[in-house]
């Protein structure tokens, strides 16, 4: 008897890791995956806590728009991102093997600069510069990824930057008004020429003594049309209430609502936003 | 209120924050400008033309001739198409024009400031504000007013005070519950500084709308609950009455030693039963007969 081959139709079906990134956040930020806005940036800072899940939540916002997405990811390993994307609904190899994704692996790539021969200049070509000045090769890298290719099949919507994150390139050695510069050209190329978006995390220490990321937090958030500010809560760790979300949005005159405070806790799949005080486990 | 900032001419610094940005205010002022028939040069470092641009009529943007340091800068893409002077060159060269009163904006002067020195900036700023002539430059014709844009956070004390005490008018951004105000100083010449405080929005065409302050209607009603007198039903008495005040002053304390109870303690009452002591004197006993306690006056 030969075996019957039954098809197994897959249903496409709304579960929740199916919607990816974070529902509740875009509800808040008034947007969806097939209705972003364009030619946006977007400045994530955290204090007093990690904000890494907001950068998850654009990686995985952006790819389900079907963008094209330049991430320039310093901090953590590909492996990791592609983890955590996987328990948000995108497969981060899958997008990279189709020219969706450019990933610089910033801790890979680094190790490279300096045991492998560079034929043409490397993005992070300033690792190894006595006098760091400029990203100017790491602009070029990013233009390079995100300009639009004739040759390829399939068209994307808008292309978009991620960076996680630039507070590390000033514990590189590089100065603050390099990486404000690095930005600038980014702005100009990726949200002025190109119509796409920026999104770039800053880590607020809170720490008045480090002026370098003060110039550089309060530089890009005079460049950026939204600002989401992640704090850690002022009375300390809490079970229920991981912290608290402002949302600021900018450059946009005559709009009533410009600011907006949450209070947030982070499950294993899913991000949890509530009003001040009425998280379901006080209530 | 924008006429009387820029009656004055000269430097008009706008300082602004995060929180409360300035370059609406800025454009505001460039289109009053625009509209007013001068020629507005704007140094744009910080946005893109068409950005810019955006919310003008097209009898303001005919008269705006914009000048672009946003798309590269610093000569990245290696063109040549940057001013030879860089942009303090290009600030300069506005000056060199036939017409009688021109503005010029800069966006912004915090950019500026971070790519270039601090006393090459102000240098330039004091030559176009005040007329002077440079060494080789033709001195302009007419008034030259620069409006400059500056992100206050981003600077420190020492460039932010050279660059207030160049201004002749000071604007800084403020606001409350959503409202936003401009604290204004106005250095006229030969004049005290007067300033003022103004409430304002600016609409989506970039006219102002002036307005009184932020609404009051967040405060509470006083609650109208009477004032209850907490000590009309207590169990305990928390005043003397007379009689209980008398005889409380002329209580006399235990550890207080007056002169009765000197006498008393020195001459038994008749009640009271005097205590002796027996004393048996031991063999190596000094017996003293004088009394120890005759110096004391009892």
């Amino acid at each position: 008897m030969c075996p019957r081959h039954v098809p197994i139709f897959t249903h496409p079906g709304r579960s929740g890791s199916e919607l990816g990134m974070f529902p509740e956040l875009n509800n808040l930020l008034n947007t969806s995956p097939d209705r972003a806005e364009q030619g946006k940036l977007t400045l994530l800072c955290d204090s007093k806590t990690d904000g890494s899940f907001l950068v998850h939540h654009f990686l995985s916002f952006y790819l389900k728009a079907n963008c094209k997405v330049c991430f320039v990811a310093l901090l953590q390993s590909f492996s990791h991102y592609n983890t955590v994307g996987q328990k948000l609904g995108v497969n981060l190899t899958t997008a990279r093997e189709r020219g969706q994704l450019v990933f610089l692996e910033g801790l890979k790539s680094s190790v490279d600069i300096f045991f492998h021969p560079q034929e043409e200049p490397h993005p992070l070509r300033f690792l190894r510069e006595a006098n760091a000045g400029s990203l100017q090769p790491l602009y070029e890298f990013v233009r390079e990824a995100l300009k639009p290719v004739d040759s390829e099949d399939t068209t994307w919507r808008f292309p978009v930057l991620l960076v996680d994150d630039l507070s590390v390139l000033l514990s590189l050695g590089l100065g603050a008004v390099a990486v404000l510069d690095f930005t600038h050209y980014c702005r100009a190329t990726v949200c002025s020429e190109l119509q796409g978006n920026m999104v770039a995390l800053v880590h607020d220490s809170e720490d008045a003594e480090d002026e370098e990321n003060e110039l550089l937090l309060n530089g890009l958030s005079h460049q950026s049309h939204l600002i989401l500010h992640a704090e850690g809560l002022a009375t300390g760790f809490c079970k229920d209430v991981h912290g608290q979300l402002k949302i600021l949005w900018r450059k946009s005159t005559g709009r009533r609502d410009r600011s907006l405070i949450y209070q947030y806790k982070i499950q294993d799949k899913n991000v949890s936003f509530f009003a001040k005080g009425m998280s379901p486990a006080v209530l | 209120m924008l006429e009387s900032l820029l009656a004055i001419g000269g430097l008009v610094l706008l300082r602004d924050s995060v929180e409360w940005e300035g370059r609406s205010l800025l454009k505001a002022l460039v289109k009053k400008s625009a509209l007013s028939g001068e020629q507005v040069h704007v140094l744009g470092c910080e946005v893109s033309e068409e950005e810019f641009r955006e919310g003008f009529e097209s009898d303001v943007n005919s008269r705006l001739i914009y000048h672009d340091l946003f798309r590269d800068p610093l000569n990245w893409s290696k063109t040549g198409e940057a001013h030879p002077g860089g942009p303090l060159g290009a600030l300069r060269a506005m000056c060199r024009t036939d017409s009688c009163s021109i503005t010029i904006a800069v966006d912004s002067l915090s950019w500026l400031l971070l790519h270039l020195p601090c006393t090459e900036l102000c240098q330039t700023l004091h030559v176009l504000s005040h007329g002077n002539s440079y060494p080789g430059v033709n001195p302009p014709v007419g008034q030259v007013r620069v409006l400059g844009l500056l992100h206050e956070e981003l600077h420190g004390q020492g460039p932010l005070g050279a660059l207030s005490s160049l201004a002749q008018t000071e604007v800084t951004m403020d606001g409350k519950m959503g409202q936003a105000s401009v604290h204004i100083l106005y250095r006229r010449p030969q004049q005290r500084p007067a300033y003022q405080t103004q409430w304002f929005s600016i609409l989506p065409d970039f006219n102002l709308d002036l307005q009184e302050g932020p609404l009051e209607s967040q405060q509470q009603p006083s609650s109208h609950v009477p004032l209850v007198d907490p000590t009309t039903h207590l169990t305990f008495n928390l005043h003397l009455s007379k009689k209980e005040r008398e005889a409380k002053d002329n209580l006399t304390l235990p550890f207080q030693f007056s002169s009765e109870k000197q006498q008393a303690l020195l001459r038994p009452g008749p009640g009271q039963s005097s205590s002796h002591i027996f004393y048996e004197p031991d063999v190596y006993d000094d017996l003293d007969q004088e009394d120890p306690d005759e110096d004391l006056d009892i």
